[in-house]
C-alpha cells in the first residue's frame, strides 16, 4: 500500500502519506450518515431521535475563545451594522419591557373609575379623592388603605377618554417594537449573509491553492462537509442567535429593572425562585444529559450498522447471516430504545418541574401582591405588571441557555472552517515566471528526489532524458505508486531534490498554468463536468472552432458515438456522467487532448472496465495521439512497453529499475520476473 | 366585571395563544410526519417475492454441481430479457468461466445461482435440486460469493474472514489469506488478523479489498465458488498467483469466475461466452477461438494479433 493514490488507477483506496486508518478521527463521515462522534442533528438519513434542541450535546471547539475573536473579526467590515442592530434591538427590547407598566397604568385608570362609582353610592359628588379617603379612615371603613392606593374620585366613572389614551399608546408603542424587531431581523440578515458570502468566497480561493497533498491526505467528504454544512451553521448562528442573545439579554435586564421599580420586595421573592429552578433543572438536566449522550451514541451505532447491513446486503445474505444481522440490530435497537426513553422521560419532566416552580411563583406574588393592594401600598395594574413581568422573565433565560450551547458547536464548526483556510498553501508561482510556448517536448529529470514523508526515501537521483517524440513507460504491480511521477511532472507535488526540466527550463520557474496547459493528460479516472459534449471537449482550449471540435472527436473515433446521441454535441452530460459508458468517457478525454494539442501527454493505458470493442478504440486512438508527441505512458500494453524508448519499474513507490526494454530484460532482474509472469506466458498460452 | 375575572381573562387569553402556536406547530408537523409513515409504510407493504419452500428439499451429500437449464430471466417489467436460453452445467473439480462485454448479463447470470433473483423460466439447480425447492439458509451455506464490489464490514481482518465460518481457527484464516495472495499486507498491518478494518473497507486499497473478499470465501470451504469480477483490481502477476493457489484449494468444488480479462479465464474447463444475454459459445480456449468469432474479439482487443500469434 503506497503512493498517494489521488487519481491513480491501482489504489482503490485513499491510502495516502500519513493517512492511516483513522486519522480523520475529529472529522464527520463523509456522506449521510452520522456515526457516534459524527456531528449528529444536522445531517440527514439515518434513524434520528427527536430530542430538545438544547439537549443535543454541543461539539466542543478546542480554542474557544480565539476561533470567537477570528470569527468577530470576519463581521468587522459590518460594525456599523452591527451597532445599528444593537439599537434597534436595545429599543425594541424596551418597547416589550415598558409594555407591561403602561398596561398596568390602563388597569389603574380602571379601577380607579370603577371604585369612585362605587364611593358615588354613598359620597356626594364633589367630593375630592382626599376627603373621601379621610372619611374612609374615620368610619374605620377596611377599604381605606385600598382607597387611598388609588386616584378614584367619589361619582367619577371610568375615564374612557384616558383609558383610550393609555391603549392607543400601547399599541403604538408594541407596533413600534415590531417594527424595530423587524430592521433588527432584516439587517443581521444581510449581515450574516454578506459574512458568509466571503468566508465561503475565500474558502473557495483557498481550496483552488491547496496543493494535492491536502486533497490526498484529507477525505473529500470532510472537505465538503467544511464548505457546506459548517459554513450554514455559522450563517445561521450569526442569523439567529446573535441578534436573539442581544434582545435575550437586554429582556432580562430590562425586565429585572422594571420588577425592582414596582416592587423590590417581589422582586426579591421571585430572583428567590430562579436559583431554585435553576438547580432542579440543572439536577434533571444532567442525568437526562448523560441518556441523551448514549441515546446519540447508540443511534450512531445502530445506523452504521443499518448502512453496513443494507450495503453489503448481498454478502450478509450469502454467507447466511440474515439471522444474525437481524438480532444484532434488534439488540441494537433495544439499546437506542432503553436510553431514548429514560432521556425522554427524564427531561419530559423538567418541563412540567419548572411550570410547578413557576407556579408557586405565581401564587406567591398574586398572595403578596394582593395584600399589598389591599393595604393601599402597591396599585392593581402594578401587581398585573408584575405578574407579566414575571412570566416573561424565564423564556429568554432558557433562551440565553440554548444559544450558549448553540454558540459552542458554531465555535466548532468556525474552528474547522478556519483550520481549512489555515491549510499551507502550495508554493506560490514565481515572480517573474518564464514562458514555455509551442514547447518541443523536451522533458530532463536530472537527479530528482522525492518522499511524500520525510522517513520513507522513494525516489532518489532519478534521471532520464526523454527527448521530443519519444515515450516514456512506468510500469509496475498494482499498488506500485505508478502515479507519483505523473505528480510530480505536473507540480501536484513538489520534488525535494534535483530538477525536471521541460525543453531546458526548470518547471519551478513557470507558473503552473503555464505547465500544465503543456501536458495533456488521459487517466483513467476521467473526469468529466456537467454540460454538452461540445463545452466537454472544447474544456483544453476555449477558444476552438466547430471544424477543430469535429476534428478532434474524429481522431479520438469518438464523432460516430456522438452522432448518435439524441442531440449530437449538445447532449447534456449529468454530473457523473451516468449516461455514458467508461469508454466512451475515456474517448471524449482524448478527444480533448487531440484538440488542446499539447506537445507532451500523461496517458494511462489501463483500461479495466471497459468493454473489448470501445476497447479497441481507446488504444487507436491513444496510439494515434502519441504519434509526434513525447509521452509518459502508465503502461499496461506489452506493446506500448516494449517500443517505449526508456522505462521506469516502480514497486512499492519506488524506483526499482530503469532502462530500455531490451536492457532491462538482459538484467534479469524485477523487470524480467514482472514481463514473464504478465505477458510471456499469456502470450504462449494464447497462442 | 368583577376586577379579578379581568386578571384571570388576561391568563386565560396568554394560555390560548399559548396553545394556538402549540396547535400551528403540530399542524406543520403532522404532514410531515404523514410523508414519513407513508414512506415506512411502502417498505412495510413489500411482499417478498423470495420465500422459502413449505416443504423444502434438502441434499444430503451435496457435490455442488450447478446446472443452468433453459433460463430466461427479466426484470419486472422490463420488455426485454436480460439472459435467455441459458444452458449449461458447472462442474465440481472443474472452472467454469463466463465472458462477455459489459452488459451482456453476467453478473445477472451469477446471481441466479444464490437466488438473489428468481428465474423467469426454466431453473438453476444444485445437484439436481431446483434452488427454489431448497431452504435458503442450506442454499447459501453451499455457496461462496465474492461479489464485483467486495464489501468488508467494519471490525477486524479476522472478524471480516470469520463470516462464513465463526469457528475458524487462526491457521485456518493464515492458510486463506495465503490463497488468496494476501498474508503480505496482512502482515504488515499493525495487528495482523486484528488489523481494524474500517466501515465499507475504506482503509485498505481496492486489491486487497478483493483479496480479503475471497480469503473470506475460502475460508467458509463452500462447495460452490463464484467469483465475480473478483480480480480486475489485481495486477497480471497477483492474478495468476492467486488462481495458482485457488485451483489447490478448489480441487474438488465448482468453480464460477466472472472476468474481463482473457489471462484469467483461459484457463477455464469451460467457457461459457455471453452475448447480449445469449450463449454464443461454449468449450475451452482452444475450441472458442476455432468456433467462436465474439470470443475471438475479446481475445484479440486485449493481446494484440502479434502477441496471439
Amino acid at each position: 500500500m503506497s503512493g498517494p493514490g489521488s487519481s491513480g488507477h491501482d489504489s482503490g483506496g485513499r491510502s495516502g502519506p500519513g493517512m492511516g486508518p483513522g486519522s480523520g478521527a475529529s472529522a464527520p463521515r463523509p456522506g449521510g450518515f452520522s456515526g457516534p462522534g459524527g456531528r449528529r442533528g444536522r445531517m440527514g438519513g439515518g434513524f434520528g431521535p427527536p430530542g430538545h434542541g438544547m439537549m443535543i450535546p454541543a461539539e466542543k471547539p478546542r480554542h474557544f475563545r480565539r476561533t470567537l475573536r477570528r470569527l468577530l473579526g470576519e463581521l468587522g467590515p459590518e460594525r456599523p451594522k452591527i451597532v445599528l442592530v444593537m439599537a434597534v434591538a436595545l429599543i425594541s427590547t424596551a418597547g416589550t419591557v415598558f409594555g407591561p407598566k403602561i398596561l398596568g397604568t390602563g388597569i389603574n385608570k380602571l379601577m380607579d373609575g370603577l371604585i369612585g362609582k362605587e364611593l358615588g353610592r354613598f359620597l356626594p359628588a364633589g367630593t375630592t379623592h382626599q376627603q373621601a379617603v379621610t372619611l374612609l379612615q374615620q368610619s374605620h371603613n377596611p377599604l381605606a388603605d385600598l382607597v387611598a392606593g388609588t386616584n378614584a374620585v367619589p361619582g367619577v366613572g371610568v375615564d374612557f377618554g384616558a383609558l383610550g389614551m393609555v391603549l392607543l399608546g400601547l399599541t403604538a408603542l408594541y407596533l413600534t417594537a415590531t417594527f424595530f424587531t423587524w430592521v433588527a431581523w432584516y439587517t443581521m440578515a444581510g449581515v450574516s449573509q454578506r459574512t458568509v458570502y466571503r468566508l465561503r468566497r475565500d474558502v473557495d480561493l483557498k481550496l483552488a491553492r491547496l496543493p494535492l497533498k491536502y486533497f490526498d491526505t484529507h477525505p473529500r467528504g470532510d472537505t465538503l462537509s467544511r464548505v457546506t454544512n459548517d459554513i450554514d451553521n455559522i450563517a445561521n448562528t450569526l442569523q439567529q442567535s446573535l441578534t436573539q442573545m442581544i434582545t435575550s439579554v437586554a429582556t432580562i435586564i430590562g425586565v429585572l429593572a422594571m420588577m425592582f421599580w414596582i416592587s423590590p420586595m417581589l422582586a426579591a421573592i421571585s430572583l428567590l425562585v430562579l436559583p431554585i429552578a435553576a438547580g432542579l433543572t440543572v439536577l434533571i438536566a444532567r442525568r437526562s444529559q448523560k441518556q441523551f449522550g448514549a441515546q446519540w451514541e447508540r443511534t450512531g451505532v445502530l445506523n452504521g450498522q443499518v448502512e453496513e447491513s443494507h450495503t453489503g446486503h448481498m454478502i450478509v445474505k450469502s454467507f447466511g447471516h440474515q439471522e444474525d444481522a437481524i438480532r444484532r440490530f434488534d439488540e441494537e435497537n433495544e439499546r437506542v430504545y432503553d436510553a431514548s426513553f429514560r432521556a425522554q422521560f427524564i427531561s419530559g419532566i423538567i418541563q412540567p418541574t419548572m411550570n410547578f416552580v413557576s407556579n408557586l411563583n405565581y401564587v406567591a406574588i398574586g398572595v403578596l401582591g394582593g395584600i399589598q393592594v389591599a393595604s393601599g401600598t402597591m396599585s392593581l395594574g402594578d401587581v398585573q405588571a408584575f405578574i407579566q413581568y414575571s412570566r416573561s422573565f424565564t423564556m429568554p433565560i432558557t433562551q440565553t441557555a440554548s444559544i450558549a450551547n448553540l454558540l459552542q458547536s458554531t465555535m466548532a464548526s468556525a474552528e474547522r472552517v478556519f483550520e481549512l483556510l489555515d491549510e499551507a498553501e502550495e508554493i506560490p508561482d514565481v515572480d517573474q515566471p518564464e514562458v514555455l510556448v509551442n514547447a518541443q517536448g523536451h522533458v530532463g529529470l536530472e537527479g530528482v528526489g522525492f518522499r511524500y514523508a520525510p522517513e520513507t526515501p522513494l525516489i532518489d537521483d532519478l534521471n532520464a532524458d526523454i527527448r521530443s517524440g519519444e515515450v516514456l513507460a512506468i510500469v509496475g504491480p498494482t499498488g506500485a505508486g505508478k502515479t507519483t511521477v505523473v505528480n510530480l511532472l505536473m507540480r501536484f507535488y513538489e520534488i525535494d531534490a534535483g530538477a525536471i526540466k521541460v525543453d531546458g527550463i526548470d518547471t519551478r520557474h513557470l507558473t503552473r498554468d503555464n505547465l500544465r496547459r503543456t501536458f495533456g493528460m488521459v487517466l483513467q479516472d476521467t473526469w468529466l463536468f456537467g454540460g454538452t459534449i461540445r463545452e466537454n471537449i472544447a474544456y483544453g482550449r476555449e477558444d476552438a472552432t466547430e471544424e477543430e471540435i469535429v476534428a478532434a472527436a474524429k481522431a479520438a473515433h469518438v464523432d460516430h458515438f456522438v452522432r448518435t446521441m439524441p442531440e449530437g454535441y449538445d447532449t447534456v452530460i449529468d454530473d457523473d456522467a451516468s449516461n455514458l459508458s467508461q469508454g466512451e468517457k475515456q474517448l471524449l478525454t482524448i478527444a480533448r487532448a487531440f484538440l488542446a494539442n499539447p506537445q507532451i501527454l500523461i496517458l494511462d493505458e489501463a483500461t479495466s472496465s471497459v468493454d473489448t470493442r470501445t476497447e479497441v478504440l481507446v488504444q487507436q486512438a491513444m496510439a494515434r495521439l502519441m504519434k509526434g508527441r513525447t509521452a509518459f505512458v502508465i503502461a499496461h500494453r506489452l506493446s506500448t512497453i516494449r517500443h517505449a524508448d526508456e522505462i521506469l519499474v516502480m514497486d512499492h513507490g519506488k524506483i526499482v529499475e530503469q532502462g530500455s526494454h531490451d536492457e532491462l530484460i538482459a538484467r534479469h532482474g524485477f523487470y524480467y520476473d514482472l514481463y514473464n509472469s504478465q505477458f510471456e506466458e499469456a502470450i504462449a498460452e494464447a497462442v | 366585571m368583577p376586577i379579578g375575572n379581568l386578571a384571570a381573562f388576561l391568563q386565560y387569553v396568554m394560555l390560548i395563544l399559548f396553545s394556538v402556536m402549540m396547535a400551528a406547530l403540530i399542524f406543520i408537523m403532522v404532514p410531515r410526519a404523514a410523508a414519513a409513515a407513508e414512506r415506512i409504510q411502502q417498505v412495510l407493504d413489500t411482499e417478498a417475492t423470495l420465500c422459502d419452500p413449505d416443504e423444502p428439499a434438502e441434499i444430503s451429500d451435496p457435490h455442488g454441481v450447478v446446472e443452468f437449464r433453459d433460463v430466461e430471466f427479466r426484470y419486472p417489467g422490463a420488455q426485454d430479457a436480460v439472459l435467455c436460453n441459458i444452458s449449461f452445467t458447472a462442474r465440481p473439480g472443474q472452472t467454469t468461466a463466463v465472458v462477455g462485454s459489459t452488459g451482456s448479463g453476467k453478473t445477472t447470470l451469477v446471481n441466479l445461482i444464490p437466488r438473489f433473483y428468481d428465474v423467469t423460466s426454466g431453473s438453476v439447480s444444485i445437484d439436481g435440486v431446483d434452488v427454489r425447492q431448497m431452504r435458503q439458509e442450506d442454499l447459501w451455506q453451499l455457496i461462496g460469493v465474492v461479489p464485483q464490489k467486495a464489501f468488508l464490514f467494519s471490525g477486524t481482518v479476522a472478524s471480516n474472514l470469520r463470516y462464513g465460518d465463526e469457528s475458524a481457527t487462526d491457521e485456518a484464516l493464515w492458510h486463506a489469506l495465503e490463497t488468496a495472495q494476501a498474508t503480505d499486507f496482512v502482515t504488515e498491518m499493525t495487528d495482523g488478523l486484528g488489523g481494524e478494518i474500517d466501515q465499507g473497507g475504506t482503509n485498505v486499497s481496492g486489491g486487497q479489498r478483493q483479496r480479503l473478499a475471497i480469503a473470506r470465501a475460502i475460508v467458509k470451504k463452500p462447495k460452490v465458488y463464484v467469483f465475480d469480477d473478483s480480480f480486475s483490481a489485481l495486477d497480471f502477476k497477483t492474478d495468476q498467483q492467486l488462481r495458482a493457489a485457488l485451483r489447490k484449494e478448489t480441487h474438488d468444488a465448482t468453480v464460477i469466475i466472472v472476468a474481463q480479462r482473457v489471462g484469467t479465464i483461459m484457463h477455464a474447463d469451460q467457457i461459457v461466452v455471453l452475448d447480449s444475454g445469449e450463449i454464443v459459445g461454449k468449450g475451452t480456449h482452444e475450441q472458442l477461438m476455432e468456433t467462436c468469432e465474439t470470443y475471438r474479439e475479446i481475445v484479440y482487443s486485449q493481446l494484440s494479433r502479434e502477441e496471439v500469434a
